[in-house]
């Protein structure tokens, strides 16, 4: 019985809201050690001296490194530019860590980190794209000359079709600096014994991180083991190696004893790499009538002190998705990352398409104010049309695979009164102090399952499929085994879920297993919205090869052709006599005992690996509406409805599809309203614990309503795109449309994110 | 460093351990009795991820010295379901009504729904809101938890009817590849 679309319960769950959960920082074996930074205090400094003799002499320390301990220890990151994971001479963000502290317990380490003085010899910082470009601007990579470290100019920047056209809008826009925030800060716990290394780590890639780790310390992969037990949120953020899973294992190789490290909210938020921090400059040229007649986007990419392969391709994938949902003619991008003396950037939860998303609905929205027109109309007025798809846009990267833009707004639009609430709209306008009401559209979409053959290759993954196996037991249940990592998205379940159909194995007697790479044969990992539509759809190929098999030994069982066995009940029958069957489980059994199974058979057959393929990516797709109520009086803005409609194609599980937009959706309105990493003049972060980052909590964020279209993906047999990431890329827009809209008879054209109540306040006492 | 000697009734059992007076509540549990389910989120008081009950009352347990805690009675994660039960009705209701995606905020935030079911056994949306300000989620957008909260409060003996065990009941297939 397929379980495709049904409202399972997680098997992930029992564990965890019992507190039996396994995270990095509850495993500790025996002689475990503590590990913990000396972290700068400075943005940009020389290193004149450390002094860590009263550290090492405070009992209960084992080391203390500084650059010098491991000086043939090699960088990470891009080869010319890249991160040593001591801060080696120079620091380049505050937070690099400067020196590294072993000792017996968590406190020792603590205090002794305190006593280590390192002696600074300031320089002048660049904490800022604006002040890193600037003329004579400290450059932070002498290798680079300046402080740009790529720029894609543009081809064509339309200059002659914006020059003819009849209208033009024009937006500078910032994408705010985002920390991801998992409420598992980073963690890892490395043993490195005769026998060979194991890392705990929280992350979302074990394989990567095992081949990566081994290859560093020039280690044998079948030594290197690498597990990622229950991870606490990931986000993109725990896809980045960073240097404290490479110093843990050097520290237990030197000490002989298991070396853990857990870092403090302080320290994760300064050093866990951010994302967003992203300037861009967008022009639409239009008609009369609206219609988009070209595009231009320049963007320009914050990659922090040191870029990292993956922010170094947020802009890429930024300009790819600049055209949206949206038919446009001519479309010109160009891009340039810079260095600054800030905490790196890198994948935050949808990675360059949130940017993208915000980007063009943000200039529609600014079409339809400027030529009067609805934004709902313009919007229909320029969506690709269903009968386009595959849609090739104008880049190579995005050949959009299927869609129904203007279904989903037609969706979205039965979820509310739309005209009732513009009238009330029109209505407290003309009152004295009556809340302004403000209603935002965002018909986004974004790039997903990560994906075909080179995509993560270029950012430095082993392939671009993901690995599945699945193992019948000889009482016929199955264990799956993937290279998928979930941290949260309950892919044990949904694997569970597909399995179950295609293998005729009862849900209950179907096992997931994942981040050991002494057990999955091999894996990518879970990011880029890939985990169901890449493997999930490795789980359907399996699991169908598995049938295959299955029947050969059914049909010797029951001394029928093959070809003419089918899945019945709780096992196989001959196709037209139901009666004439044999169980699952003694077909499993039968399997793997020779005397009962073809003479031309294996034992042990039912056991099938696959690393599955997908021939483009998916782009899953939607139409938000949220609604805001601003307070005259204080500038406050009160989110009074989320309307979510999303076409993720197949949904395998409508309870889990609709977590995941719930979670993207509330770190949306979060970077909308609330959330921005931000420096001051000196470099300094000015947002490093949580009582200064406002991740929202259940008084800051509303209830939501949930629709749905569904067009299916035909790049998979499943149909399903990807949705872990749509929340994120769908809200921004949609909020920050709503505010300004609500201010928009003030003249309000653009308000950039966070739009605190402070900067409202400013709009409404400015009117005044 | 000087110790002073730590006498708690956890879940249930007397616990004796010689601490140091600086030992905060949460690493007493994590690492001397090695109650690993009671979570760090924060180092701010912030997040929540280390609730638990002192004494009837849910406190942030990395804001409370294991010495300030002495005497007292406090039930973790660990110690919620009644013995020889699976789950107290905050946990079935989390679990019916996925209140859960990572899981790491998840015992503090079971531990604070349980407190507010204690005071207000049946709390509104805005209730539940303002119960769990203290307490952070980054996965699930809060909805969810507040459905949680509900269902616990509908539920109070935990007790999941026939009709709604959507695991084994027959599934419906809307939304499928359609």
């Amino acid at each position: 019985m397929s379980l495709i679309g049904a409202r399972v319960l997680r098997k992930e769950d029992p564990n965890l809201i019992t507190g039996r959960g396994q995270f990095v920082d509850d495993i500790t074996p025996a002689g475990t050690v503590v590990m913990a930074f000396v972290m700068s205090t400075e943005p940009h400094s020389r290193i004149v001296n450390i002094h860590s003799a009263d550290a090492l002499a405070l009992p209960g320390v084992l080391a203390v490194w500084t650059a010098a301990d491991i000086a043939e220890l090699s960088t990470l990151g891009l080869p010319g530019l890249g991160r040593p994971l001591l801060a080696t001479d120079v620091v380049r963000f505050v937070g690099e860590p400067v020196a590294v502290v072993v000792a017996e317990t968590k406190y020792i380490a603590a205090d002794a980190a305190q006593l280590v003085i390192v002696d600074y010899e300031s320089m002048p910082a660049a904490p800022s794209i604006t002040t890193a470009l600037a003329d004579g601007a400290p450059v932070l990579h002498s290798v680079l000359g300046g402080n740009t470290v790529f720029d894609q100019p543009f081809v064509d920047d339309l200059a002659a079709d914006f020059a003819a056209a009849p209208h033009t809008a024009s937006l500078h826009l910032v994408n705010n600096r985002c920390a991801a925030v998992p409420i598992e800060p980073n963690a890892c716990l490395a043993d490195w014994g005769p026998s060979g290394l194991t890392l705990w780590a929280t992350f979302q890639a074990p394989h990567h991180l095992r081949n990566t780790v081994a290859a560093y310390f020039g280690i044998p992969q079948d030594t290197t083991r690498v597990i990622t037990p229950d991870v606490g949120g990931g986000f993109g953020a725990k896809i980045n190696f960073v240097p404290e899973y490479f110093l843990a294992c050097a520290l237990s190789r030197k000490l002989a004893r298991p070396v853990k490290y857990t870092q403090t909210r302080s320290e994760c938020q300064v050093l866990m790499y951010h994302g967003r921090a992203q300037e861009q400059d967008v022009d639409v040229a239009y008609d009369d009538d609206a219609r988009l007649l070209a595009l231009r986007v320049r963007v320009t990419q914050d990659q922090g002190a040191y870029p990292d392969p993956t922010g170094m391709g947020l802009p890429v994938l930024t300009t790819a998705m600049a055209a949206g949902c949206y038919k446009i003619p001519k479309v010109a991008i160009s891009w340039r990352n810079v260095v600054t003396n800030t905490t790196p950037v890198a994948a935050y939860r949808g990675a360059g398409r949130p940017e993208a998303s915000y980007l063009i609905e943000r200039i529609v929205d600014l079409v339809a104010d400027q030529s009067g027109i609805d934004p709902v109309e313009v919007r229909r007025r320029n969506f690709i049309p269903t009968d386009e798809f595959p849609y090739a846009t104008h880049s190579p990267l995005a050949v959009y695979d299927s869609g129904n833009f203007a279904g989903a707004m037609t969706e979205l639009l039965t979820l509310f009164d739309y005209d009732a609430l513009k009238a009330e709209q029109a209505r407290r306008r003309n009152t004295r102090d009556e809340k302004l009401i403000g209603i935002g559209f965002s018909s986004w979409l974004e790039i997903a399952a990560f994906g075909p053959p080179g995509s993560l290759e270029g950012f430095g993954h082993l392939g671009s499929w993901e690995s599945v196996q699945i193992r019948v037991q000889p009482d016929g249940s199955a264990i799956i085994y993937t290279g998928a990592s979930p941290h949260g998205q309950g892919t044990v379940t949904t694997f569970a879920q597909i399995a179950a159909g295609e293998l005729g194995i009862p849900f209950d007697k179907i096992s997931v297993r994942h981040g050991d790479t002494a057990t999955v044969p091999q894996g990518i990992g879970t990011m880029g919205s890939r985990a169901t539509a890449v493997g999930g759809e490795g789980v359907r190929t399996a699991s169908v090869r598995v049938v295959e098999r299955a029947k050969v030994i059914a049909a010797h069982i029951l001394e029928a052709d093959p070809a003419d066995i089918v899945l019945e009940g709780d096992g196989f029958a001959v196709n037209g006599t139901p009666s004439h069957s044999v169980p699952w489980s003694e077909v499993a059994w039968k399997s793997f005992r020779p005397l009962e199974i073809p003479t031309d058979s294996e034992p042990g057959s039912l056991d099938i690996t696959v690393f599955q393929q997908v021939p483009n990516f998916s782009f899953p797709s939607g139409a938000y509406c949220c609604t805001v109520e601003i307070d005259r009086g204080t500038g406050e803005i009160e989110i009074t409805g989320m309307y979510l409609v999303d076409d993720c194609g197949t949904v395998i599980n409508p309870l889990l599809a609709e977590g995941q937009v719930h979670g993207g959706v509330a770190q949306g309105i979060a970077q909308a309203l609330y959330e921005g990493i931000s420096y001051d003049e000196n470099g300094l972060p000015q947002n490093s614990t949580l009582m200064d980052y406002l991740i929202p909590a259940a008084t800051e964020l509303p209830s939501y309503t949930d629709g749905r279209v569904n067009t299916p993906t035909p790049n998979n047999g499943l149909g399903a795109k990807g949705i872990g990431e749509s929340g994120s890329v769908g809200a921004p827009p949609a909020v920050v449309n709503a505010v300004v809209d609500a201010l928009s008879h003030l003249g309000v054209q653009h308000l950039d994110m966070p739009i605190t109540p402070l900067a409202v306040w400013n709009v409404l006492e400015e009117a005044k | 460093m000087s110790t002073v000697s730590v006498s708690v009734t956890v879940n249930g059992e007397l616990r004796t351990h010689e601490v140091e007076p600086r030992v905060l509540l949460v690493h007493y549990l994590r690492d001397v009795l090695r109650l690993t389910g009671t979570h760090v989120g924060c180092d701010t008081s912030n997040c929540g991820a280390c609730t638990v009950i002192l004494d009837g009352a849910a406190v942030k347990s990395c804001t409370v010295l294991a010495v300030q805690a002495r005497g007292g009675e406090i039930t973790t994660i660990e110690g919620l379901a009644a013995p020889g039960e699976p789950f107290s009705a905050v946990q079935q209701g989390f679990h019916q009504e996925h209140g859960l995606q990572c899981g790491f905020c998840t015992p503090g935030m079971i531990m604070a729904c349980t407190a507010l079911l204690g005071e207000n056994p049946d709390p509104t949306e805005h209730e539940i809101r303002h119960a769990l300000e203290g307490n952070l989620c980054r996965c699930t957008g809060y909805q969810m938890i507040v459905n949680s909260v509900r269902w616990a409060a509908e539920h109070p003996d935990g007790i999941v009817p026939e009709s709604s065990d959507a695991a084994s009941s027959a599934p419906s297939t809307q939304g499928a590849g359609s």
